[in-house]
């Protein structure tokens, strides 16, 4: 536990904490401490809770029992606005900019200086300066549209934004999700800052070796409950993982003997009108092929030409043999490729819908009769994919936008799978969901090469990669600069690749 | 269909329209001019009536809305078709073919309309707003701007919306009101349960997800507003019917009693959300409210202050409904 120390006092206490939401328990006794300019990891899976501590913490929430308190003093937030007054600042997930809006005018939303109405130029100036310059980023332009930055970028406004207001607890919920390994990187040099300076982080996140690396202590939460913390240095990566679920993972990747048989996806030269500008590749029935690199390397632009999303400018793309370049989404399905998308929620899904129409929407026919679809058999035939892959979930008709985001990343899958998909190319198929979801993912796509089929994996987390392909590709700068079994790779070589070795000190820096 | 399929908050918004019809209904039952005058079969037969037009507009408008769009050439596009349709009587064509090309017309304006939405992935707003001026100047232009009285008139087209034969009874209705229920059950069939209309929940839902399902989404919502402008042909045949007469400044304002039908019918107009019941019911509320006011004889600007004010609160109800909920559970 947390001494009190001079250097060390205690910032924030959370006690026994419960919340319920009618007959659901989403809180049954959490407690916490955070000292001063410590980064404390808050891990658990999906549902452990975390988002509803997230938002008593943040005062969107009144807890129904238990205490918290500030530098000592009692600390019941009755409103976000409360919270944020108090010191208690909170980034969410998915990014809270307006787009439209300058730098500046974003980090000061909410915020702004004035007399009756009237903003004050200068005074604006100097808060959204120092607040950049805060977390390292004074070269940030002020007066650009938010819209143009990149998302790391984005992601550095938003906590700059939070600075603002001179917090004195931060709390970041999954800030990597969507940053490449170097602007990760970045991110954690600004938290280092932030801690420096006094300020506490709490810091949410599923990626357990970011947390390792970030955090000096942590606490686990399982079922709403805190089941664990301690010292970070002192915590092996399994024994994090036991406490999350609750049960020993013998075997995150599990990996059965499979041989690669004919080529079914042939990529020659394969260009986009943007991105990619190169691209040679070969897929075989019952291999996982990676594809690893930064983001903007243009990956997600390949897996859309191939799919025929996006119009292909050069090279040939051939499936099962027959040359196939100028396509349609909608000819690559009936020829049995399937795109599962990076953004689940943006494209993915229709998230209004049920999970029954959703995971029967690009194969109709078999719950079809002339033309009229049979609510009943589409029900049976999801309910099928839906024990399948373990969703948890009322039942067919519920709404996929209700589910937990693994449960929502099982049902796109599913569309794949109830397609009967034999190249399943799969953006970013484990972005932020939970471990316990994720390693049944991992075993899916193992079965799925068992079965023959072949599989495109783009990720930029590393091990994932190392741990499920076959062969791992690298793209740098919209080309496919190389393709090699796993066993002859390293990280470092991986990740020298991405970079382009030539920019690797630009890049670093 | 099982009522533990809907989840209970679904199966309240579903028929929160229909709650809202019997509310307005228990109201006017309260009071005794209106429980005397407005519950009668001879007058429900006019509201029915009254219905029709906005009614089979509104199917059009629904699938649109659906999908995510909007069309606000339905007012003008049912004029130009009622001149249509009087120039056709005038030409001596029979009731087939006075609906078969009439319907033709809508639909090929509707036509434009998904056509240019599609090809240049213009606003839906922006396109039917030009088709509107456009339709509306073509029927003066057709009509030589003024109405246009068939010398012979056609007797079947006329009884279409016709309900003098006996005013004071609920049976027979004119054939125009049969006309709307049946395509209602019908077009409820498509929307709800064709593979077409899961593609057009799907498009309004996220576009980009049907796309990337392989749906054929510029090809769908072309047919789309085909659809819809065949049901403003429709409507536009029916419009005639009513006045006996073609005329190109009728029915201003239409396209925004239809969406307003849709939308009390519980449509969003973001899309992905809507029913055929629901907004043939809404179409039926407001003939309702007019009716009611009409026999109270309130003044017409009561009726649209009453008519702008049920709009609000039925879209409110999302709202409102979970605000309620939690005083109610506060008071426990």
């Amino acid at each position: 536990m947390a001494k009190e120390t001079e250097s060390n006092p205690l910032r924030l206490r959370i006690r026994g904490v419960a919340k319920r939401f009618g007959p659901t328990v989403a809180l049954g006794g959490v407690s916490l401490e955070v000292a001063t300019g410590e980064v404390h990891a808050l891990i658990g899976e999906n549902g452990a809770g975390k988002s509803t501590l997230m938002k008593v913490l943040s005062g969107a929430h009144q807890p129904d029992a238990g205490s918290l308190s500030l530098d000592g003093q009692p600390y019941e937030p009755s409103d976000p606005l409360h919270a944020r007054n108090s010191g208690v600042a909170m980034i969410y997930q998915e990014l809270n900019l307006a787009p439209d809006l300058s730098v500046e005018e974003n980090m000061l939303l909410g915020n702004e200086p004035q007399t009756f109405g009237w903003l004050h130029r200068g005074e604006r100036r100097r808060l959204a300066k120092r607040a950049l310059e805060e977390i390292g980023q004074p070269q940030m332009p002020l007066d650009v549209p938010v819209r143009s930055l990149t998302i790391a970028q984005q992601q550095l406004v938003e906590i700059a934004r939070a600075l603002v207001g001179e917090p004195r607890v931060l709390i970041m919920d999954e800030p990597t999700s969507s940053l490449t390994q170097l602007d990760t990187e970045n991110l954690f040099s600004v938290i280092e800052r932030l801690s420096q300076r006094g300020v506490s982080v709490i810091y949410i996140s599923h990626f357990l070796e970011e947390c390792q690396r970030v955090a000096s202590r942590f606490t686990v939460l399982r079922d709403g409950r805190s089941v664990g913390s301690g010292a970070m240095a002192g915590a092996s990566l399994d024994e994090i993982i036991q406490l999350m679920v609750g049960r020993t993972v013998d075997e995150i990747y599990p990996r059965t003997s499979r041989a690669a048989g004919e080529p079914v996806l042939e990529l020659r030269g394969v260009a986009g009108l943007a991105k990619p500008s190169r691209v040679d590749l070969t897929l075989r029935a019952g291999e996982i092929v990676g594809l690893f690199g930064l983001v903007g390397a243009g990956r997600t632009e390949t897996l859309r030409a191939v799919f025929g999303l996006d119009r292909l400018a050069k090279g040939s793309v051939s499936v099962f043999s027959r040359e196939a370049s100028r396509s349609t989404p909608a000819k690559r399905l009936v020829n049995g490729v399937g795109l599962l998308s990076e953004d689940r929620k943006e494209e993915g899904l229709l998230l209004g819908r049920s999970i029954a129409d959703n995971l029967t929407l690009t194969r109709l026919g078999p719950v079809t009769r002339m033309g009229i679809v049979n609510s009943t058999a589409q029900a049976t035939a999801a309910g099928e994919w839906m024990a399948r892959l373990d969703v948890k979930a009322l039942d067919a008709t519920q709404p996929v936008g209700e589910l937990s985001g693994g449960n929502q990343q099982k049902i796109a899958l599913g569309r794949l799978l109830h397609h009967e998909a034999k190249i399943l190319l799969l953006d970013e198929p484990t972005r932020g969901i939970d471990v316990g979801s994720k390693a049944q993912i991992y075993r899916l796509m193992n079965e799925l090469s068992g079965e023959g089929r072949a599989l495109v994996f783009v990720s930029s987390y590393l091990p994932e990669l190392l741990g499920v392909c076959d062969r791992i590709g690298v793209m740098c700068r919209g080309e496919l600069t190389e393709v090699r079994p796993v066993a002859d790779w390293s990280e470092a070589e991986i990740i020298r690749a991405a970079l382009g070795q030539a920019e690797t000190g630009e890049a670093a820096a | 269909m099982k009522l533990a399929q809907f989840g209970s908050r679904d199966f309240l918004k579903a028929i929160r329209p229909f709650v809202g019809l019997f509310v307005v209904l228990l109201l006017f039952a309260m009071d005794a001019e209106l429980r005397s005058l407005f519950f009668k079969g001879g007058n429900f037969k006019t509201i029915l009536t009254q219905t029709v037009i906005v009614a089979i507009g509104a199917m059009g408008m629904t699938l649109v809305i659906v999908s995510g769009g909007i069309d606000l050439s339905a007012g003008s596009l049912v004029a130009l078709c009622s001149v249509v349709t009087a120039k056709l009587i005038e030409h001596g064509h029979g009731l087939a073919a006075v609906l078969v090309l009439t319907v033709l017309v809508g639909g090929l304006a509707g036509l434009a309309n998904g056509g240019i939405i599609a090809a240049f992935r213009m606003m839906p707003f922006i396109v039917t707003l030009g088709m509107m001026g456009i339709a509306r100047g073509i029927s003066k232009w057709l009509a030589d701007n003024q109405t246009v009285n068939p010398e012979v008139p056609l007797e079947s087209v006329n009884s279409l919306m016709d309900k003098s034969h006996s005013p004071l009874t609920f049976f027979p209705l004119p054939d125009g009101v049969w006309l709307a229920l049946g395509l209602a059950v019908v077009m409820t069939v498509v929307l709800r349960s064709s593979v077409f209309g899961r593609y057009v929940f799907a498009i309004g839902s996220n576009e980009d997800t049907a796309r990337l399902c392989g749906i054929r989404v510029n090809a769908n919502k072309i047919a789309i507003y085909a659809l819809a402008g065949a049901f403003f042909g429709l409507a536009g045949v029916m419009q005639f019917s009513r006045l006996t007469q073609g005329d190109p400044s009728v029915a201003i304002g239409l396209e925004l009693q239809i969406i307003a039908a849709v939308v009390i019918g519980g449509a969003s107009l973001s899309g992905g959300v809507g029913s055929i019941p629901g907004s043939v019911i809404g179409a039926f509320m407001m003939a309702c409210l007019a009716n009611g006011s009409g026999i109270k004889d309130w003044p017409n600007y009561m009726q649209e202050i009453i008519i702008g004010a049920v709009i609000i609160l039925a879209v409110g109800m999302d709202k409102i409904e979970p605000m309620l909920q939690r005083i109610l559970r506060r008071g426990k």
